[in-house]
């Protein structure tokens, strides 16, 4: 009776005890943060006070009337479609080359990966000083076809060109090999009969490959865009660790201006409403973007 | 139409045509691309700061890069900040993969009320943007006195959906069931086929993920800034300070990167193919 009545149990309760461990720290360390930052939006709350007077809507309004908002708003929309564009366009090509019969595979797919294997700090502090305005390779370079110095971190346009530099040059790779691992799913005869019919590489990649591997590039699309609105290390960096993103916030990202809110004033019920809009707007991003790669047309 | 049937037999004996020299000259300048940040970031930490004045500007390391790196030790705590990102890696990794297996094993293999519901839980968390509950997580952490702290830094990071997600997606299909229910029939407990059975079958994966957990927590930045500072920081928390300000001290800086960036570089070294592997499978599923 009890050999069996343990044997039930062990069958239907202890399934609970492998998942428990994960639920419970999820619970307490990830969903309630994230829902009581909703309560704390609507407070005066500050590090150093104990008393917290309640707003109501109070934050959310004047963060919709702070033009720094919506100047982080737009620096974010700009630098993230500067690096996700050009970074996804080349991880295709990227990838569609590697698909093909390389020597050396396992070289070239490491390589690809080095970047991404460098730490996002490293990443800023490198490319901070290749576009330095002084002894910058990069102005150098640039120079060699008479250009004159750019000051790239002074304007809006240069400082968000530098920043997405960055983001491609870390992510690309990454994405190639997401990429890859979808194509090589592709059946093998499909490129042998467009070969036949004499397609173009080109041609295959834009053909049979892209519309076979939509659901991929979706899915890239929209981790890129989750990833992209959260941008922090860069930015901050770039702007010499200060989190108004240049002195005139001309590359002040929208997490930079949570951080500021949050950990520079302490102003907790602020930082709290600016987290949530900025969630807010990361599901319209991901929504339209999503709306829009489903466009490419399915095999 | 000899022209064709000739491209029918090459393509049918030898599958897809061998890419020709442009291909692999794309591939060696991307590889130049990826690869020269990385370089240079190591040459401008062996020179002299009076040498990075010049134009053009040097692209061959000089002698200075034990100087710098000594330079580096003595006046910022990076001995520590190397040994805290040690400490942060591996407790966040052991906890991940163990957690991951042992929930990864029950949505895999197990039945139970709420499976499905439960693991779409999982899944959907892996989405959620993880700066939304900052605020909260730091009054969390100040409440308890863990600021400045490394519980601080790893307690959040203890679980990740992804691992789950990837631990059970590799175990539903590299233990066959059969095998768990010969092992029910000879009066094996649930945990007794954990132990006896899946835990060896996942070693694979565990390793895999093992290390992108371990690159991931190395790498993590904005939480560790958050909580910690710059007089006990981990590796990442350390270089911002130290790239902070006005004017940066170039050679210093580059020469602190170049030493934090050399332990991934040797894992990428060594496990770069199960890395890409792990990776590519990820994202298949994903």
């Amino acid at each position: 009776m009890i050999r069996s009545w343990l044997y039930r149990m062990d069958v239907k309760a202890s399934p609970y005890a492998y998942i428990l461990p994960f639920f419970v720290l999820f619970a307490a360390l990830g969903a309630f943060p994230i829902l009581y930052t909703g309560w704390v939006s609507l407070h005066d709350w500050s590090l150093l006070e104990d008393q917290h007077t309640f707003l109501g809507l109070e934050n959310y309004l004047t963060l919709l009337s702070d033009s720094y908002f919506w100047n982080a708003l737009f620096n974010t929309v700009s630098i993230l479609i500067l690096s996700t564009v050009p970074q996804l366009l080349m991880a295709l090509v990227l990838a569609h080359v590697l698909n093909g019969r390389l020597r050396g595979q396992t070289f070239w797919r490491v390589g690809m990966l080095l970047p991404n294997i460098t730490s996002v700090v490293a990443v800023a502090i490198i490319f901070g000083q290749l576009f330095g305005r002084d002894y910058g390779v990069v102005n150098w370079i640039l120079g060699l076809f008479g250009v004159g110095q750019i000051d790239w971190a002074a304007g809006t346009a240069t400082s968000h060109i530098a920043i997405a530099t960055m983001v491609i040059w870390r992510w690309t790779g990454y994405n190639a090999l997401i990429y890859l691992a979808a194509m090589q799913a592709v059946p093998q005869s499909l490129h042998e009969a467009a070969i036949i019919d004499g397609a173009t590489s080109m041609q295959r990649l834009r053909k049979i490959t892209i519309p076979a591997i939509r659901s991929t590039i979706i899915f890239t699309v929209i981790v890129s865009t989750i990833g992209g609105m959260q941008m922090l290390a860069e930015p901050l960096l770039f702007g010499g660790g200060m989190p108004t993103g240049g002195n005139d916030h001309q590359f002040q990202t929208l997490t930079l201006y949570l951080f500021e809110a949050g950990f520079g004033r302490f102003d907790f019920g602020y930082a709290s409403a600016t987290a949530w809009l900025m969630f807010i707007v990361i599901v319209i991003a991901a929504g339209i973007n999503y709306l829009f790669v489903r466009r490419i047309r399915s095999s | 139409m000899a022209t064709l049937t000739q491209t029918l037999v090459q393509v049918k004996r030898r599958g897809l045509p061998r890419p020709g020299r442009l291909t692999y000259l794309t591939l060696i300048a991307i590889a130049f691309f990826s690869a020269f940040p990385l370089y240079y970031s190591a040459v401008v930490g062996s020179l002299d700061n009076s040498a990075l004045g010049q134009v053009p500007p040097p692209f061959l390391p000089g002698g200075n890069l034990i100087t710098n790196i000594e330079r580096v030790f003595t006046t910022v705590p990076f001995a520590t900040a190397l040994l805290n990102s040690a400490i942060v890696a591996s407790s966040i990794t052991v906890s991940v993969v163990l957690l991951s297996t042992l929930a990864g094993f029950a949505f895999a293999k197990l039945r139970f009320r709420g499976r499905n519901g439960l693991y779409l839980a999982v899944v959907a968390t892996m989405m959620v943007p993880t700066q939304l509950g900052i605020i909260p997580l730091y009054m969390l952490m100040a409440n308890v006195g863990w600021i400045d702290t490394l519980y601080a830094v790893i307690a959040p990071n203890l679980i990740s959906a992804f691992g789950v997600f990837f631990m059970a997606q590799y175990l539903s299909a590299a233990i066959p069931t059969e095998l768990l229910e010969a092992g029910r029939v000879d009066g094996c407990t649930t945990f007794g086929l954990f132990w006896r059975v899946v835990l060896p079958l996942a070693r694979p994966a565990a390793a895999v993920l093992g290390m992108l957990t371990f690159m991931n927590a190395w790498n993590d930045f904005f939480w560790p800034l958050v909580v910690l500072t710059p007089e006990n920081p981990t590796v990442q928390v350390s270089l911002s300070s130290i790239s902070s300000g006005y004017s940066v001290d170039y050679s210093f800086t580059l020469a602190a990167t170049t030493v934090a960036t050399i332990p991934l570089l040797i894992v990428a070294a060594l496990f770069g193919k199960q890395i890409i592997a792990g990776i590519m499978q990820g994202a298949l599923k994903g």
